[in-house]
């Protein structure tokens, strides 16, 4: 889940008044707006729409859905200019294979522009770049590099270069073993011969992906205007589809997109996928009778171009499967609030599950009888379910282990029995007699080491009355 | 006055005519009943004002553990005297063996018999040099533990001398403080023992064999009882408050036509994730998120798996899918469900064409990997439901939201579009909430995409589904502002919860 940040009077002067009809505007955009207040608009924005993470890609979807701009935006591009070109070695296959770049031209960089530009990278990171791993994104100031750029695999103790906040060079190991964002992001390159870079015409190191730029060479200030940027990862579609979402929004801010030739590619090709969209279809899911016409102005409002029944997808959209997501949009254009809600003429006859009919019945039976039912984790300690009530360490067995749990909790319950006993240790200061009980699933390996799961009944009584007691010792 | 004699218990009645200047243990013998039932008569006529109490606190010596032993059997020593009267003489060892004293006990026996010059002590043995008149009499202590209890107050020097030598051995004499009660009869007391009507039966308790026979009740009154007095508490049993809730959940569902599903709570990632169409890759999928245990289990039979398989790889049904090497040994490990809808995909693998229409439902118990805080829990329950027919909308899932909902107490709700990975269109559920004017999220829902349909199905058509937080509504209904207090099993706590009450 990501949240993004937005300056509140950009928005209010570039898109409108965020006053609670467009709060709510914003909401069934499927857009959720987390908070509000006089500086910042902070919106949630679901993993399926990593276009919207910029205000910039936001705000050409969401003018369109306000039916200020709709359709299609073309964003004009150029053709690769001499040595606009990324050699990709083969050595980076075992690495990080791919890669897509694209240089954007004549930007007039502010520092809030800058911290879009750092944000929307850190948000395709956190999201579908999940953690980097699949996609890591570089942007350099093209002033300070010279073209063709090379994208190549080296040993580590051949990298040598200043890393981004270091006042040194260090070597690849180096960076992976002493720098802050080395350590934290050294698994993705652990047991690796050699570390994917991207190095310039010079030979300058530029980066080594996934983990950290160059100082010198990677780092973008107010004084740059041209920019070159690269996407790496595994999944070329995803890349591609990163970079576009980057330029797209570089563009909005005023620069010019040139392409790139990346091994036999050119990128971004803003090459733009078609589906087909059938109107029965559409109908009948979402349960309207709508015609062409409507059908063409709902999805041209959610950015699509659409033309007897073919779709047009904007090439910074990913999340477009199946025509049931063309229907989404139909759906979220339509607006949910104007659907009207009815239950269907079918007929069904509704039934407990047999088990629990049973467990009520039990239930019932011990609360007539005075005893309160508790309700305890599926999960404990082994030393709760072990050590304190008596089994030593070498009895212990047929438990099942949870992996990595990030609670005190490490195991699952045996059973309720351990749980009902802490229950009683720890309400000493409870009126007595005290009568306790407890139904649920417990967990153990059967004899064929297999996960088994039991609905156990456990009871607790305390003896005795001890307001008696206390008459006794007047 | 009448009224003030039909209220006396039986056991005040039994006391009333001892109380002239007794002690409680002579109440005690005179009207054969405990103490503690004597104790509480007096209690209860003080309230009534018949009598007055006062106490006094005293010293009282009287016998300790051992000390009743011995009164029994005699004092150690005494027994060692006896063994010795036969023997006159005899080793310490045999003496010991055959007196069964404790080793002791044994060892304070012959120091006091010593003290008094009745044996010696020459080469390990205990020769007897008490006279027979010296060997009946009984020693000064031994008159003392038969006359105990005493009050401190009241020994002679002789009993100091006794009880000075006694506390120096174990548990047999003590020295307790005791309440004394003085009791005062007044003038309404002299009245009411003077009536005519303290002699009148009257029904304590009504018995079947009361009933049975007209000449046991006819013309009798019951006893008064009166009903302002404190009475101890009954903390009747319940259930718990959550299952309470969860019931009501059930009973929704049922009414609604839903018939419940139910199921393993760890599950193969296969069932989880795959067959909902969440990518390998994706983050739920990390042991950050989500449980896993160390056991694996076999993949369902090969058409299902081949074809959940496409459907991540390739896609069906005109969808592209993930476009990823779908991987078997993945799906085989073994989870702690991260949803009930892991239900919905097992039961949509069963469900046939014959059987449409389907409508399932199922509430129980979640885990994801997290750290417990005031709103999220590693533990949560979830509620689920499927519409499974050819003929269903979206329109449809809309209302059935809107029941259910309505049903479990929110009228003012909001549908906003949501996403989840198996669902599209996807619905997030909002309430408004009156008293803080925010919408809050109560859940999501959405039409199950045909990439998880047709794999499980084996058809393309529409199964709405939702899947709502429980915690939330129980949270709301209950005013918890902690999930934590979910968890907490505080006794007093539970034994005042209220109960779900929903009509």
């Amino acid at each position: 889940m990501a949240n993004v940040k937005f300056n509140r009077a950009v928005f209010e002067k570039e898109i409108g008044k965020l006053d609670e009809k467009m709060q709510e505007r914003i909401s069934l955009f499927g857009t959720p707006v987390e908070s509000l207040n006089e500086e910042t608009l902070e919106l949630e924005i679901f993993p399926n729409r990593p276009d919207l993470l910029s205000y910039q890609g936001f705000k050409r979807s969401f003018l369109s859905f306000l039916e200020e701009k709709t359709g299609f935006k073309n964003y004009p591009f150029n053709k690769p200019e001499k040595d606009y070109e990324v050699k990709v070695d083969s050595s980076v296959k075992d690495v990080r294979p791919f890669t897509a770049c694209a240089i954007v031209r004549g930007l007039k960089l502010d520092d809030p522009k800058i911290k879009e530009i750092i944000e929307i990278q850190e948000k395709l990171h956190a999201t579908v770049g999940r953690q980097r791993k699949k996609l890591a994104i570089g942007v350099y100031p093209l002033e300070k590099i010279s073209l063709p750029i090379n994208y190549k695999a080296l040993e580590p103790d051949k990298i040598k270069f200043q890393p981004l906040e270091s006042q040194k060079e260090m070597s690849g190991l180096e960076i992976l073993q002493k720098h802050p964002t080395g350590k934290e992001f050294a698994h993705l390159l652990a047991g690796k011969i050699k570390f994917p870079v991207f190095t310039d015409s010079k030979g300058e190191i530029l980066s080594m992906p996934p983990i950290i730029n160059s100082e010198i060479t990677g780092r973008v200030s107010l004084d740059t205007k041209d920019v070159f940027i690269e996407c790496s990862g595994f999944d070329f579609f995803v890349l591609e589809k990163a970079l576009t979402i980057i330029v797209t929004t570089l563009a909005d801010m005023g620069g010019k997109i040139y392409q790139m030739k990346v091994k036999d590619k050119v990128t971004p090709d803003f090459k733009t996928e078609t589906l087909n969209l059938s109107l029965e279809k559409t109908n009948r899911i979402l349960g309207l009778e709508l015609d062409q016409k409507n059908l063409k102005k709902l999805i041209e409002k959610m950015g699509h171009n659409y033309k007897d029944g073919k779709v047009e997808i904007p090439p910074w959209r990913m999340d477009i499967l199946h025509e049931i997501d063309l229907i989404e949009d139909v759906a979220i254009a339509y607006g949910y609030e104007n659907f009207e809600p009815i239950i269907p003429s079918i007929s069904t006859i509704g039934g407990e599950n047999s088990r629990e009919v049973i467990k009520r019945k039990i239930s019932e039976i011990l609360a007539g009888l005075g005893l309160l039912e508790v309700s305890n984790y599926h999960l404990t300690k082994k030393p709760d379910q072990f050590t304190k009530m008596g089994v030593s360490e070498k009895e212990e067995f047929g438990f099942i282990e949870l992996e990595s749990s990030k609670t005190e909790f490490n195991i699952m319950r045996k059973d309720l029995t351990h749980y009902l006993l802490k229950i009683l240790s720890e309400n000493v200061d409870s009126e007595y007699p005290q009568k306790i009980f407890e139904m649920g699933r417990i967990f153990f390996l059967d004899k064929n080491k297999r996960i088994a799961e039991e609905e156990r009944l456990s009871i607790a009584v305390t003896p005795g009355n001890f307001t008696d007691c206390f008459i006794i010792s007047i | 006055m009448k009224k003030l004699i039909e209220s006396l218990s039986v056991i005040e009645k039994k006391v009333l005519p001892y109380l002239e200047g007794k002690s409680i243990s002579e109440i005690c013998k005179k009207s054969n009943l405990d103490k503690v039932s004597v104790l509480r008569a007096l209690e209860y006529l003080q309230n009534k004002k018949i009598i007055e109490l006062e106490t006094e606190k005293k010293k009282v010596v009287d016998v300790g553990v051992n000390g009743a032993l011995y009164r029994k059997k005699g004092l150690p020593e005494r027994r060692l005297l006896f063994l010795l009267k036969e023997k006159r003489i005899a080793s310490i060892k045999d003496a010991e063996k055959e007196s069964r004293l404790n080793p002791e006990e044994f060892k304070v026996s012959l120091g006091v018999l010593k003290e008094k010059a009745l044996i010696e002590i020459k080469n390990g043995k205990i020769i007897l040099s008490a006279s027979k008149e010296e060997i009946s009499k009984k020693s000064l202590e031994e008159i003392f533990i038969e006359s105990l209890p005493i009050d401190e107050d009241n020994l002679t020097d002789e009993q100091k001398f006794s009880l000075k030598n006694l506390l120096k051995r174990k548990n047999i004499v003590e020295i307790e403080e005791r309440k004394k009660f003085l009791i005062k009869i007044t003038s309404l007391g002299r009245e009411v023992m003077n009536s005519k009507d303290i002699s009148k039966e009257l029904i304590e308790q009504i018995t079947s064999e009361i009933l049975k026979k007209e000449q046991n009740w006819k013309n009798k009154k019951f006893r008064r009882y009166d009903i302002t007095l404190k009475v101890p508490k009954i903390h009747g049993g319940k259930r718990h408050f959550v299952n309470y809730a969860i019931d009501y959940g059930r009973k929704v569902w049922t009414e609604m036509g839903f018939e419940e599903m139910g199921g393993n709570i760890a599950q193969s990632s296969f069932w989880n994730f795959d067959a909902l169409f969440t990518a390998q890759d994706h983050p739920v999928r990390d042991m950050q998120d989500t449980f896993f245990l160390s056991q694996k289990t076999e993949l369902p039979e090969k058409r299902l798996t081949e074809s959940v398989r496409l459907s991540h790889e390739k896609g069906v049904s005109g969808s592209k899918g993930w476009n990823y090497n779908w991987n078997e040994e993945e799906g085989k490990r073994m989870v702690l469900r991260t949803h009930t809808t892991v239900l919905s995909a097992r039961t949509l693998a069963d469900t046939k064409k014959e059987d449409f229409p389907k409508k399932y439902f199922a509430i129980g118990k979640c885990f994801r990997n997290e750290t417990v805080d005031w709103s999220h829990g590693f533990e949560f329950n979830q509620t689920e439901g499927i519409v499974i027919d050819p003929k269903l909308n979206f329109r449809h899932l809309l209302g059935y939201l809107k029941q259910f909902f309505k049903k479990m107490g929110y009228e003012k709700i909001r549908f906003t579009p949501a996403y989840f990975p198996y669902t599209e269109p996807s619905v997030e559920i909002h309430w408004f909430h009156p008293e803080k004017k925010i919408w809050l999220e109560l859940g999501g829902a959405g039409i199950l995409r045909p990439e998880v349909v047709v794999p499980l199905l084996g058809l393309d058509i529409s199964v709405l589904a939702w899947g709502p937080g429980f915690d939330r509504i129980l949270m709301d209904y209950y005013q918890i502002k902690d999930l934590r207090e979910l968890y907490k099993n505080d006794i007093t706590q539970l034994r005042k919860m209220k109960s779900w009450m929903r009509v």
